[in-house]
């Protein structure tokens, strides 16, 4: 084997990551080629050397800053989750269909169900004054003649 | 138990912060540490190791577990690290050995040392060692360097650097055989045997104190 071809398996044999059989070849290799040997020694000096140069470590507001990045995300639409909740966008694009097609239908089908102008809940003030009105027991006070008036206020 | 990285994904999917904490955790240091030494600078790395959550974050409705999660994080990065590079925004600093005190970035400031021992000296060859070697690994190509990063200091096998790098592991092997030739040239210096001296041409001509 040559010096070539060995070093397409080098990294994978220091690395152990050869069968059996590359390992032997590499190996017959190394022991008749000085060149190679010192490249070897060489690879593991550098890896050596690699692993004593400390790691970064992230500074202590890493997460708080991130945090403030994702709550500063633009929140998704409704539809966006709505179409979360779904297991499929299939089905979620199925179901909007069918939302739809059921507001189109009840729009066509039933128009009687529309709200009538005069309906109690937008009645205006004029119409409350003339109602209060027109309740019997506004206008016949006899009515309140009969209840005993309290003894508090009675006579002077 | 400890939950799996899909495991944990698959929570933030669903809306589990605590799972995406988790993640966090597991991930922000080697980010960290593997963009750092892409761009060769601690705020742009943490900037860039941000955006790789946020994308982690943003992206996880659509998350599918089809590859390993590492694969898929470092790919950002990478992509990240290689699109900030080439935008050039990094800074270039070099390194001033007559300032070794301040560190490349300020973060290697920590060195294991004995209380009270003479290790001015001691701490000052300590970190021209690191500045050495963190120049070393810079000088390589963009690609050999993300490779011998990704080998080295994250250990992901040859399928998942592949798949990062968007090469074949033959191709990967190449990367990394040419990567370490230029490094154990370039390292000599501090690979050689206690006792004998720098050799020539290698990259330890600072200042002795």
């Amino acid at each position: 084997m040559k010096c070539e071809q060995i070093e397409a398996q080098l990294i994978a044999y220091l690395d152990g990551r050869v069968s059996v059989r590359e390992r032997r070849e590499v190996e017959q290799h190394l022991a008749g080629c000085e060149e190679c040997r010192e490249r070897v020694a060489g690879f593991r000096g550098v890896w050596r050397v690699l692993e004593e140069t400390p790691a970064q470590e992230p500074s202590a507001w890493f997460d708080a800053r991130l945090r403030q990045r994702i709550a500063a995300e633009p929140a998704p639409g409704i539809w966006t989750r709505v179409a979360g909740w779904l297991p499929q966008p299939r089905l979620a694009l199925a179901s909007l269909a069918l939302i739809a097609v059921g507001f189109w239908a009840a729009a066509v089908t039933r128009p009687q169900m529309q709200v009538p102008a005069s309906s109690p809940a937008v009645m205006s003030e004029d119409q409350n004054f003339r109602m209060i009105k027109n309740m019997q027991v506004l206008e016949n006070y006899d009515v309140l003649k009969d209840l005993s008036a309290p003894s508090g206020i009675q006579g002077d | 138990m400890v939950r799996s990285d899909v495991q944990l994904m698959l929570g933030v999917k669903q809306g589990d912060e605590v799972s995406f904490a988790l993640l966090l955790q597991r991930y922000r240091r080697p980010l960290c540490h593997f963009l750092n030494r892409m761009v060769r600078d601690t705020a742009q790395a943490e900037d860039l190791a941000q955006e790789v959550f946020l994308r982690v974050y943003r992206a996880r409705r659509d998350y599918e577990p089809s590859a390993k999660f590492t694969t898929w994080l470092f790919r950002i990065a990478t992509n990240l690290a290689l699109n900030a590079l080439r935008d050039g925004r990094h800074r270039q600093a070099e390194i001033s050995l007559d300032a070794p005190a301040e560190g490349e970035d300020g973060s290697e400031m920590t060195l294991d040392v004995p209380d009270g021992e003479p290790v001015v000296e001691q701490q000052l060859v300590a970190l021209e060692r690191v500045a050495v070697v963190r120049r070393a690994i810079h000088a390589l190509p963009e690609k050999q360097r993300a490779a011998v990063l990704l080998h080295k200091y994250q250990e992901l096998d040859y399928e998942e650097i592949a798949r990062i790098l968007g090469c074949s592991v033959s191709a990967l092997k190449s990367l990394l055989f040419r990567a370490y030739e230029t490094l154990r040239v370039e390292l000599a210096p501090l690979v050689a045997p206690e006792g004998s001296g720098p050799s020539p041409g290698g990259n330890l001509e600072g200042k002795q104190p």
